[in-house]
């Protein structure tokens, strides 16, 4: 089913664009691949939601480590089915985007993070009372 | 000296045919860098959050606030319209303007309903008195959350607005270029949701 609608596709895109057609470089995904995605993505955000909605698991870190294992599985799948990445499209330079992109918010939140526990730590201790009567 | 100006005179010409030759690729390739500085104002903000994430001050904490069954419909209307903008894609490939409209439609809706969901959920929020002015924590969560629905809406109007040009002008290749980039700003923001539902409403509520 899905071989006919592709073989339109690029007809019509080759006649449009002189044979130059953007449906092989951009990489569309079949009817196939996107309930793939799909499928994936209702596992994948459903057993997070599970798990903290009954506490299935004792310990808290577990359960928080488990929910952003989960997360990020799940925007990988998100990157492959829906968004199409792939190693090819544009030349690698959506990749090599990716990556810099990766590294940097890598950067960001890392940092972000390691400086301001630093700082909670080194900052004066405060007692409850305090904390109630700050502004 | 003169030889170097003649060398680059022979050689522009070839330089400006060969731009002209990838408007398509080159545009696709802009968007994605866009998408991707987009991410990184997402990480500035989901830094934010982590960093004042537990400084309440003294008031709600997320386990008292978040309804989660609510973020978990909202969850799944982003992820329905992830998979019906899908949908719109392949009747694109397959020329069917009519199909297209219709998923685009079908996507609106459920992205409205997202919107509306969220800004029931901002509403209630205000009226308990954890607006953003209450705690670092709040105002953090409605910067990034907030900023989250307004790509959402901005998404929503590009869907009618694509839905307007489809019905005006059909499938022609201008359209299908701004479907294909409208095609990754929704699915990015539906990837920028998983990082939302995760590390702020699950670990949140965890504590």
């Amino acid at each position: 089913m899905s071989s006919q609608p592709h073989s339109l596709a690029h007809e019509d895109a080759g006649q449009a664009h002189h044979g130059h057609s953007h449906g092989h470089e951009a990489g569309h995904g079949s009817l196939r691949s996107y309930m793939i995605g799909f499928a994936l993505s209702v596992v994948l955000t459903a057993i997070p939601f599970a798990l903290v909605m009954s506490g299935a698991l004792d310990s808290k870190m577990a359960t928080a480590v488990v929910v952003m294992g989960l997360g990020a599985i799940q925007i990988v799948v998100h990157m492959i089915f829906f968004l199409h990445m792939n190693q090819r499209s544009e030349g690698g330079w959506t990749m090599m985007a990716l990556i810099f992109t990766l590294i940097i918010v890598g950067i960001a939140l890392a940092g972000s993070l390691w400086v301001m526990h630093h700082l909670n730590v080194n900052m004066m201790p405060m007692t409850h009372e305090m904390m109630k009567n700050m502004p | 000296m003169a030889s170097k100006t003649q060398a680059e005179a022979t050689e522009a010409p070839q330089f400006y045919l060969e731009e002209d030759h990838h408007p398509e690729g080159s545009t696709m390739l802009g968007f994605w860098i866009y998408l991707m500085s987009d991410c990184l104002i997402f990480a500035v903000l989901f830094a934010t959050h982590g960093v004042l994430g537990r400084n309440y001050a003294a008031g709600p904490s997320p386990a008292d606030l978040f309804d989660l069954p609510l973020v978990a419909i909202n969850t799944a209307m982003l992820l329905f319209s992830s998979i019906t903008y899908g949908f719109a894609m392949l009747q694109m490939e397959r020329n069917a303007k009519m199909e297209t409209i219709f998923w685009l439609g079908v996507t609106a809706v459920f992205g409205l309903s997202f919107l509306g969901l969220e800004l029931y959920e901002f509403y209630h929020l205000i009226q308990e008195g954890a607006g953003p002015t209450r705690s670092a924590f709040l105002s953090s969560f409605f910067t990034l959350v907030g900023t989250h629905g307004l790509h959402v809406t901005f998404g929503i109007v590009w869907i009618v607005t694509m839905m307007v040009q489809v019905r005006m002008h059909g499938l022609i290749p201008e359209n299908r270029r701004r479907l294909m980039c409208l095609s990754m700003f929704w699915h990015f923001l539906d990837v920028i949701w998983i990082g939302v539902f995760s590390f702020v409403y699950l670990i949140g509520v965890i504590g």
